[in-house]
C-alpha cells in the first residue's frame, strides 16, 4: 500500500483549521494563527510539488488513485485519483492559497483566526474536487465549498459583500442541484444495468446512455458547471462576487473556483454523455464567443479595476470553453493551460489591484494615474502581469490562447475569427486601463505618498511573476503531462459518440 | 410475561411520568425535585428495551408490533425525549413553569409517540394520537399568564380535534369496507380484493390522508403550524415540532405502505400535488418570515413535503429515507429550537430574524452551533442533512417521480436562502441594540447542542451504519 499522497492532501489543511481551533482569538496571537496557517497551507504546496514529481506524465491513466468503501448499500465510495488535466489543477491550487493567505496580510485584520480557517477549509473543498473520482464525493466537495467561500465574501468583503455572498451561494447552488439529481439518475441508470448502484466515475464512463437521456443529463450538469465558469449568460453573479470579494477571495475565486466549472465540463459532462456533446458543443461555443466578446467590450467601460479584472475572467474563461468545445487535442490542451495561465495572471491581476485599494482604499481607475513616477516597482509588476493576461508572446497568457485558437481554427474557422477579436479587445482594455492608472501626470495628490512595494508584498507578486514568465518561456513543462489525458478523453468521447451520433443530430 | 414485552419501552416512559408527577405531589414547597433525572431514567429504560426487543419482532396483544422499523422510530423519540429533557431547563427556569407538570406532560406524549410507531391497529393509532396530542395541546399553552401561548394551544387544539375526527370517520369507513381495524386483515382484505378500489374505500382513504396530513402539517393543513410553533416556548415546540412529526410519519408509513400498499397507484395520485405543494409554500411562505420561529415553522412544512415524497416513492429506498430524515431532521431541528431557547429572555423572545445580529460577536460557539444547524436543514454537504435529501431523491429518481425530485431540489435551493438570513445575521451584521442574551448557557443544554452538532457531522460523513441500519429495520414488516 502506498502512501496515500491525495488523502493527505485533502486532509492537511483540515487539520490546520483544526489546529487553529486551538489558538486564542485576540490580536496578540494574529502572528501565531498567521504562521500556523501559512506553514500548512504551505506544506500542502510542497506536497503538491512533491506528487508532480512522482507523477507519470507519459501515462494516461488515473494515478495515485485509493478506493474505500464508504457508503457501500448505496455504491458511494471514497475514490481519489489525479491524471494530467487535475493534477497541475491540484498545484495550482496548492501555489495560490498561501499566496492569497498572504497577500491579505495587511487587508484583513479583523477576526484573523476565522480568516484563516476558511481558507483553509476552502483549499480542502477545492483539492477535494479537483482529485475526486466519485460523483458522490464530487459532489459533497462542490457544495462544501461554497460554505467558506460564502463566509469569506460576506464578512472579509466590501460594502454589498452580503448581497454578493448570497448571490453567490443561490446561483451555484441552483445549478448544481439539478446536477445532483442527475447523478443520482446516472447511479440509478447504473444499477438497471449492472444491479448495482454505483457513482464510480471509471464505471460511469462505460455506461451505454440512450441519446435522448444523454441530452438530459447533459443539460443538467453542463448547467452547473456553466453558472461557475460562468458562460455568458449565467455570469451575473461574478461581477458582484469579484467586486465585493476580499483580496485573497478574488484571488482564490478567480484563480481556482472558477476552473472548477471548466475542469468539470472536460472530466464530467463531456466524457460521461459524448453524444449529447458532440450535439451541444456548437451551443457551448457560441455561448462562450459571446462571452469572449461581450466580456471584453463590457470590461472595456469599467470605472472599477476589479471590476473590469471580473469581467476579463468572463471573456478569457469563454476562451477555455471555446478550446474544450473544439474537442480536438489542440482545443482541449490549451484551454487546460489557459486555466492555469488564467489562474496565475489574473489571480496576479487582483493581488496588485488589492495593493493599490490597500493604500489608496479605492479601486476606480479615475483614483489613479501617473503612479509610474511613485511607485515604479509595482508599476513594473503591474505591467508583467497585464501583459501575460493579454497574452503577449513569452509569456503564460499567449500558449493557452494561441492553441485554443488553432485547435478551434481546424473545427470551426469563423468561430476561430470571432473569438480572435477578444484577443485584441483584451489587448484593448488591459492597456488602457493600465495607461490611465500608471501613465500621464498624478493626478491627485493623495497618489504622491504611496509606498512601493514592501517585503512582504514582493513575496507575494514575486513567484507569480516568475511562474507567469516560467510558463511562457517553457510551455512544454506543463503541457507534457496533459497531452495523454487530453487524448485519451478524447478518444473515449470519439469511441462513445460515434454510434449514436446520428441519432442526436437528427 | 412474553406477551408483555412489546410495550416495555413505552412503559418506561410512563412509568417515569408517573413518578414525576408523583416527585412533583409530594415535594414540599420551595424544594426543587430532581425530575428531569427520572425522565432520563425511563427513557434510558426504554432505550435497553428497545435494544433488548431488537431483530425479536414481537408483538403485544395483537395490536402492538415492536418490529425493528417500530424500534427505530422508539430510538428517535428516545433521542427526542433526551435532547427536550436537557433543553427545556433553562425555559422553565426563567418562565417559572410547573417542572413536575412540564416533565409529566413531556413524558406522556413521548410513550404515545411510541405506541403509535409501534400500534398495528388504527384504533390503537388513534388512542395513541390522542395521547400524545392532548399532552403537547398543553404543553403548548403551558405559559399560563401569556396570551400568545395560550391562543397558539387553542388554534392547535381546534385544528387538532378536527383533523382527528377526520381520522376517526376514516376508520369508521375502513371498517365498513373491509370489517376490520387491524393492518394485517385490512391489508389481506383490499389485496383479495384485487386493486379495484370501491368509492367507500376511496373516502375511507381519503380522510385518513386528511387526518395524517393535519398531523405532518401538509399543505394545505398546515395553517396551525406557524401560530402554535410561535407561541409554545421553544423547548415544547422543538419537541412538538420532531417528536409529533416521527410518530405521525412513523403510523403513516406504517398505515399506507403496508395496510393501504395495494390502491399506491391511487393514493399517490392525491398525495402528489400535496407534496409539491408542501415543499412549494413552506420553503416559499419561509422566505417572507422574519421571525425566527415562524420561519422554522414554514422549513417545517417544507420537510415534511420531502418525507411525504419519499413515503410516495415507497420502494426500499423511500422508507428507509423516511426513518432516516426524520432522525437528522429531530436532532438539527431540536438543536435549533435549542439555540432559540437560549436566547429567550423572560420579557423577550428574542426570536425577530434580527435579533441575532452579530450573534457571533457576542456568543460564538452558539453562533457556530445554529449556523451548523441551519446549513444541515439546507441540505449542505458534510452534514447529515445532506445525506438525508440525497436519499429522499434517490428513492424518488428511482420509483419516477423526477418532477417532484426537480420541485425539490430547487425548493431547497430557495429554502437556503431564509436559512442563510439567520447565518448572515450572525456573522455579518453588526450587533444593533444590545440585548441582554442569555448570560451563560447551562452545561447540560450546551452538551446536549454540541453532542448534536457532533452527530449531524457524524451522520454527514459516515452514515453508513446508521443507512444500514434504517434499510434493515424496515425489512420486517414490509
Amino acid at each position: 500500500m502506498h502512501f496515500p499522497i491525495l488523502s493527505t492532501l485533502i486532509a492537511l489543511p483540515i487539520v490546520g483549521a483544526l489546529l487553529l481551533l486551538f489558538v486564542r482569538d485576540d490580536e496578540q496571537s494574529e502572528g501565531t494563527i498567521r504562521a500556523v496557517a501559512l506553514t500548512v497551507s504551505g506544506l500542502v504546496f510542497a506536497e503538491t510539488l512533491l506528487l508532480w514529481s512522482r507523477f507519470d506524465a507519459v501515462s494516461p491513466e488515473f494515478q495515485f488513485i485509493e478506493r474505500h468503501d464508504w457508503i457501500p448499500s448505496f455504491g458511494v465510495s471514497y475514490l481519489v485519483g489525479v491524471d494530467g488535466i487535475s493534477l497541475l489543477l491540484v498545484v495550482l491550487t496548492g501555489f495560490l492559497t498561501p499566496i492569497a493567505l498572504l497577500g491579505s496580510w495587511e487587508s484583513v485584520h479583523k477576526r484573523v483566526k476565522a480568516f484563516s480557517m476558511f481558507i483553509l477549509l476552502l483549499e480542502s473543498a477545492m483539492i477535494g474536487v479537483f482529485v475526486s473520482l466519485d460523483l458522490f464525493l464530487f459532489y459533497v466537495f462542490w457544495d462544501a465549498m461554497l460554505i467558506p467561500m460564502y463566509f469569506l465574501i460576506g464578512i472579509w468583503g466590501y460594502e454589498r459583500r452580503i448581497y454578493a455572498a448570497v448571490k453567490f451561494l443561490l446561483y451555484t447552488m441552483a445549478g448544481s442541484v439539478l446536477m445532483l439529481l442527475a447523478i443520482l439518475g446516472l447511479a440509478y441508470l447504473h444499477s438497471q444495468a449492472t444491479g448495482q448502484y454505483s457513482f464510480d466515475l471509471l464505471k460511469l464512463y462505460e455506461l451505454p446512455i440512450a441519446a435522448n437521456l444523454q441530452v438530459w443529463f447533459f443539460l443538467a450538469f453542463a448547467l452547473a458547471f456553466a453558472i461557475k465558469v460562468p458562460l455568458f449568460p449565467f455570469h451575473t453573479w461574478l461581477p458582484d462576487a469579484h467586486v465585493e470579494a476580499p483580496t485573497a477571495g478574488s484571488v482564490i475565486l478567480a484563480g481556482v473556483l472558477l476552473k472548477m466549472g471548466t475542469y468539470g465540463l472536460v472530466r464530467f459532462a463531456f466524457p460521461l454523455f459524448p453524444a449529447a456533446a458532440v450535439f451541444f458543443a456548437p451551443v457551448l461555443a457560441t455561448l462562450a464567443v459571446v462571452g469572449i466578446i461581450y466580456g471584453a467590450l463590457v470590461a472595456m467601460v469599467q470605472p472599477d479595476m476589479k471590476k473590469l479584472v471580473a469581467y476579463s475572467s468572463v471573456s478569457h474563461l469563454g476562451f477555455v470553453v471555446l478550446g474544450i468545445a473544439a474537442m480536438n487535442v489542440q482545443g482541449v490542451q490549451g484551454a487546460v493551460y489557459q486555466m492555469l495561465s488564467h489562474g496565475i495572471s489574473t489571480g496576479g491581476l487582483f493581488l496588485v489591484v488589492g495593493m493599490l485599494s490597500d493604500r489608496r482604499h479605492t479601486r476606480l481607475i479615475a483614483e489613479y494615474g501617473g503612479l509610474k513616477k511613485v511607485t515604479p516597482h509595482l508599476v513594473a509588476v503591474f505591467l508583467i502581469i497585464t501583459l501575460a493576461s493579454i497574452g503577449l508572446p513569452g509569456l503564460n497568457g499567449f500558449v493557452g490562447e494561441f492553441l485554443i485558437l488553432l485547435g478551434v481554427f481546424k473545427w470551426n474557422p469563423r468561430m476561430a475569427a470571432f473569438a480572435a477579436t477578444g484577443v485584441i479587445l483584451s489587448a484593448t482594455y488591459m492597456l488602457w486601463m493600465f495607461q490611465r492608472v500608471n501613465y500621464g501626470p498624478i493626478t491627485s495628490e493623495k497618489n504622491e505618498r504611496l509606498v512601493d512595494l514592501r517585503p512582504r508584498e514582493w513575496l507575494v507578486i514575486l513567484p507569480i511573476v516568475a511562474l507567469a514568465i516560467l510558463m511562457g518561456v517553457l510551455p512544454n513543462l506543463f503541457l507534457r503531462p496533459i497531452e495523454p489525458a487530453v487524448r485519451r478523453m478524447l478518444s473515449h468521447i470519439e469511441q462513445g459518440s460515434a454510434p449514436l451520433r446520428i441519432q442526436a443530430e437528427r | 410475561m412474553a406477551g408483555f414485552n412489546a410495550v416495555v419501552p413505552m412503559a418506561c416512559v410512563a412509568a417515569a411520568a408517573i413518578a414525576a408527577m408523583i416527585a412533583e405531589a409530594f415535594s414540599v414547597q420551595g424544594e426543587r425535585m430532581p425530575i428531569a433525572p427520572l425522565g432520563v431514567i425511563g427513557l434510558v429504560g426504554a432505550a435497553l428495551a428497545s435494544v433488548a426487543l431488537w431483530n425479536h419482532n414481537t408483538s403485544s396483544f395483537g395490536v402492538v408490533a415492536a418490529d425493528n422499523f417500530g424500534l427505530f422510530v422508539t430510538g428517535i423519540l428516545i433521542v427526542v425525549g433526551l435532547l427536550s429533557l436537557a433543553l427545556s431547563g433553562p425555559t422553565i427556569d426563567r418562565e417559572h413553569l410547573p417542572r413536575g407538570e412540564y416533565y409529566a406532560l413531556l413524558l406522556f406524549a413521548l410513550s404515545g409517540m411510541m405506541l403509535m410507531a409501534t400500534a398495528t391497529d388504527l384504533l390503537v393509532i388513534f388512542l395513541a394520537l390522542e395521547v400524545l396530542s392532548i399532552a403537547v395541546y398543553v404543553l403548548t399553552g403551558i405559559r399560563r399568564d401569556s396570551p400568545v401561548s395560550t391562543e397558539a394551544a387553542f388554534k392547535y387544539f381546534l385544528l387538532g380535534a378536527f383533523s382527528s375526527a377526520f381520522f376517526l370517520y376514516g376508520i369508521a369507513f375502513v371498517y365498513g369496507v373491509t370489517g376490520s381495524t387491524h393492518l394485517d386483515r385490512i391489508g389481506s382484505v383490499i389485496a383479495s380484493q384485487g386493486a379495484a378500489a370501491t368509492p367507500m374505500l376511496m373516502v375511507a382513504v381519503g380522510l385518513l390522508l386528511v387526518g395524517f396530513a393535519f398531523k405532518v402539517s401538509a399543505v394545505p393543513f398546515h395553517m396551525w403550524t406557524p401560530d402554535a410553533y410561535e407561541g409554545a416556548p421553544p423547548a415544547v415546540t422543538g419537541f412538538m415540532s420532531t417528536g409529533v412529526k416521527a410518530a405521525a410519519f412513523a403510523a403513516f408509513v406504517r398505515v399506507f405502505l403496508s395496510a393501504l400498499e395495494p390502491l399506491h397507484a391511487s393514493w399517490a395520485a392525491v398525495l402528489w400535488p400535496i407534496a409539491a405543494a408542501t415543499m412549494i409554500i413552506g420553503t416559499v411562505v419561509g422566505v417572507a418570515q422574519t421571525n425566527v420561529r415562524r420561519m422554522l415553522a414554514y422549513s417545517s412544512v417544507g420537510h415534511g413535503g420531502y418525507l411525504l415524497l419519499a413515503l410516495m416513492s415507497g420502494n426500499d429506498y423511500g422508507k428507509g429515507a423516511v426513518l432516516f430524515y426524520l432522525l437528522t431532521y429531530a436532532i438539527t431541528n431540536l438543536g435549533a429550537f435549542g439555540v432559540i431557547g437560549l436566547l429567550e429572555d423572560y420579557d423577550r423572545p428574542n426570536d425577530k430574524v434580527t435579533d441575532y445580529a452579530g450573534l457571533w460577536h457576542d456568543h460564538p460557539a452558539l453562533a457556530a452551533l445554529m449556523t451548523m444547524f441551519m446549513l444541515s436543514l439546507g441540505g449542505f454537504p458534510p452534514l447529515a442533512g445532506f445525506i438525508a435529501k440525497w436519499y429522499v431523491f434517490s428513492a424518488a429518481i428511482k420509483a419516477g417521480y423526477t418532477w417532484l425530485a426537480i420541485i425539490g431540489v430547487l425548493t431547497s435551493v430557495v429554502s437556503v436562502f431564509f436559512y442563510l438570513r439567520i447565518v448572515v445575521m450572525m456573522y455579518m451584521t453588526p450587533s444593533g441594540e444590545t440585548i441582554a442574551r442569555f448570560p451563560s448557557v447551562p452545561k447540560i443544554a450546551g452538551a446536549a447542542l454540541v453532542a448534536s452538532a457532533i452527530v449531524i457531522f457524524y451522520l454527514g460523513i459516515l452514515p453508513a451504519r446508521v443507512l444500514d441500519l434504517a434499510a434493515a429495520s424496515i425489512r420486517t414488516i414490509f
